[in-house]
């Protein structure tokens, strides 16, 4: 019985010492943690952009958004508000759901944008639907694009590498580039007070790092890349054979987002 | 409005694209154009004697021009109070963009206030210096500053004034037309938006402009000279009428042309166009504007101008026909620019739009900014009379 308890005793003060030992241990990786991670970077996503020499004038990126893909999860919404901690309510990029009925009419809906995923059919229709599909949508980032047309302090610009952005420090929240915008991508942020939209990740990109959205896509419904770089996905699949289509042609803002697989349907 | 229960879009699922469900457009600027429009339609009565000698409105030029600077001095309130960023309105100075229509408001706007200050100050000299001689005080200190300090009414000075005073009524003409035309074209410039991209837009814009202008004055003139029990210049009220029939009759044929063409071409968006006139628009376009506002002074038009009638009723119906016209330009300023965003960029829905109290953009901010240019007119008063005597 004595010998029992010694023994259980010299446990006990064992199993201590490595609780001590484990939590000064751990105590300590979070307060010296840079200095055991350093070297480690995340894996390069965009080649040919990190430690190099940007040269705005020689890149252009573009964005495929692949239909025939989405399946309507909402995850690139959600990388997408946690990404800008974008306001409720308020939204850079979003997923439609189209259906379809016999008689070819066409139901589109976005509750909270895509954001909860399309986890249940539609149910306020009582028709016998056809075919179905989702629509990612953002920034087309237009080659003439008609936000920085009508922006009357400059505030909005293109920059030569394919990007429409916004400087929020010169914004005068006149809303005029909101009403311009044909594809209504942009919205006055609540916070800010200034014209907000999708920026492509523009910050993340210049990482050599895709963006948010096209990073957590389980099915590669969205691509992107630099179509100047002949060897990107991006490059290939709008060299290739496949049917693209840009939204809203006839607006002439000859944007550099692809869809594929669009019907004609889709607006 | 459930778009689908009433039958106008068949296609159509209501789907509001996400950004399109707020109205980022609201009360404000329907003010802005609407206070513009009053500013430029003001200035158009004055010119139409200054320049057009049309002697008639004599009794009223001077008015006309007192009451555009007042409505001036307040049309960029309601853009101050819309911007996201006040603080920042003069970066439309300083760092204008040359490819966008509104980046040219702030010169226009302030052109213009220069143009009508000078005219204001010329046209008054005579009475500024008579004025001057007969006020002690900081009146007189005032007095001497606007007439520039000079005492010089000798014919030979007045002939010059005179010259003076047509070049710039000559140069304001142009002036009110670009100021108003041009914020038709702030709206009509947006290609996305297929209820306001059209080439009428800024010449329904000018013409409504002249519409609220006589309109005005015709109203305040009758109200103040029986405010102050003097007699009336029946002459200047019928002229004045008369061109507000000329001018409304324009403006309102243009603003049914638009609606008419596009729904008999039958284009791309007709659908969409229709089923908002004719849903959400229903009663704020086809009964008030159209019929209450417009229909109603139409026959009120033929009834006072192409008949005899009591000096009485006429002038209670010039009255009448002025206060509905005010509203028509009111209610035609709402339908555009907020009607036209209840449309969705989708094309497939309608948003709605409900115009609250007390919000920053509301509707107490709205009467608020409505009674200043009154209040700045009261004041405007006080140092330059509003009417001619009889001797000038």
């Amino acid at each position: 019985m004595g010998e029992n308890s010694q023994t259980l005793d010299k446990e006990r003060r064992d199993f201590i010492k490595k609780v001590l030992k484990g939590t000064i241990g751990g105590s300590l990786l979070l307060v010296i943690p840079a200095g055991l991670r350093s070297g480690i970077e995340v894996p390069v996503q965009i080649p040919g952009i990190r430690d190099q020499e940007y040269d705005l004038n020689k890149k252009r990126f573009a964005f495929v958004v692949d239909i025939t893909s989405c399946i309507g999860c909402g995850s690139c919404c959600v990388a997408d508000k946690r990404e800008y901690k974008v306001p409720d309510y308020h939204y850079r990029t979003w997923v439609e759901r189209y259906l379809k009925d016999f008689d070819d009419k066409i139901y589109v809906d976005s509750p909270n944008g895509g954001l909860d995923g399309y986890q249940e059919p539609r149910k306020d229709l009582d028709k016998e639907i056809r075919d179905t599909f989702f629509v990612p949508k953002l920034c087309n980032m237009c080659n003439d694009p008609p936000c920085v047309q009508v922006c009357p302090v400059g505030a909005t610009f293109r920059s030569p590498d394919g990007f429409v952005l916004v400087d929020e420090k010169h914004c005068v929240g006149c809303a005029y580039c909101i009403q311009a915008c044909p594809y209504s991508v942009r919205f006055l942020n609540p916070v800010t007070h200034s014209a907000d939209k999708c920026t492509w990740c523009y910050h993340r990109v210049r990482k050599g790092l895709l963006p948010a959205c096209v990073n957590v896509c389980p099915t590669g419904a969205r691509k992107f890349g630099d179509v100047n770089d002949k060897e990107s996905e991006v490059s290939k699949i709008l060299s290739g054979p496949g049917v693209f289509t840009v939204l809203r042609k006839a607006m002439g803002t000859s944007p550099s987002l692809h869809y594929m697989g669009a019907r004609r349907e889709v607006i | 409005m459930d778009v689908l229960s009433n039958g106008a879009v068949t296609t159509v699922s209501n789907f509001v694209f996400p950004n399109d469900l707020h109205v980022h457009w609201s009360m404000m600027i329907v003010l802005y154009p609407y206070i513009t429009g009053i500013v430029a339609g003001a200035f158009i009565v004055s010119s139409l004697y200054h320049v057009f000698n049309i002697k008639a409105l004599k009794p009223v030029s001077r008015f006309s021009l007192l009451f555009a600077l007042a409505f001036l001095a307040c049309a960029t309130l309601p853009l101050l109070v819309h911007l996201g960023h006040p603080e920042r309105s003069m970066n439309m100075m300083i760092t204008p963009s040359p490819s966008s229509a509104m980046a040219g408001f702030g010169y226009i706007y302030a052109l213009y206030g220069i143009v009508l200050v000078l005219e204001i100050l010329f046209i008054y000299r005579p009475k500024l210096v008579q004025l001057q001689a007969g006020s002690a005080g900081w009146m007189q200190k005032i007095y001497t500053l606007l007439s520039f300090g000079s005492d010089n009414v000798t014919p030979e000075s007045l002939a010059l004034d005179k010259k003076i005073i047509k070049f710039l009524a000559a140069i304001g003409i142009p002036m009110a037309c670009l100021l108003h035309g041009y914020v038709g074209f702030i709206f009509g410039g947006v290609k996305a938006n297929p209820t306001w991209s059209t080439p009428l837009m800024p010449v329904i814009f000018l013409l409504s402009a002249c519409v609220s202008g006589i309109s005005g004055i015709i109203l305040l003139y009758i109200l103040t000279k029986k405010y102050r029990r003097e007699s009336l210049n029946l002459e200047c009220i019928k002229t004045c009428f008369n061109y507000l029939a000329g001018f409304f009759i324009i403006d309102f044929t243009f603003e049914m042309l638009e609606v008419f063409s596009h729904s008999y071409l039958r284009s791309g968006y007709h659908h969409m166009v229709e089923g908002l006139l004719n849903g959400p628009l229903y009663i704020s376009f086809w009964v008030a504007q159209v019929f209450m506002f417009s229909v109603v002074p139409l026959f009120l038009f033929g009834w006072l101008c192409l008949t005899r009638v009591k000096d009485r009723l006429y002038i209670l119906g010039t009255m009448v026909t002025s206060g509905l016209l005010l509203l028509q330009v009111l209610y035609m300023r709402w339908n555009v620019v907020i009607g036209g965003q209840l449309m969705s960029k989708s094309a497939r829905g309608y948003t709605e739009f409900h115009p609250q109290w007390f919000h920053k953009e509301g509707i107490i901010t709205a009467i608020i900014l409505m009674s200043l240019p009154f209040i700045v007119l009261f004041f405007l008063g006080k140092i330059f009379p509003f009417w001619l005597e009889e001797s000038e």
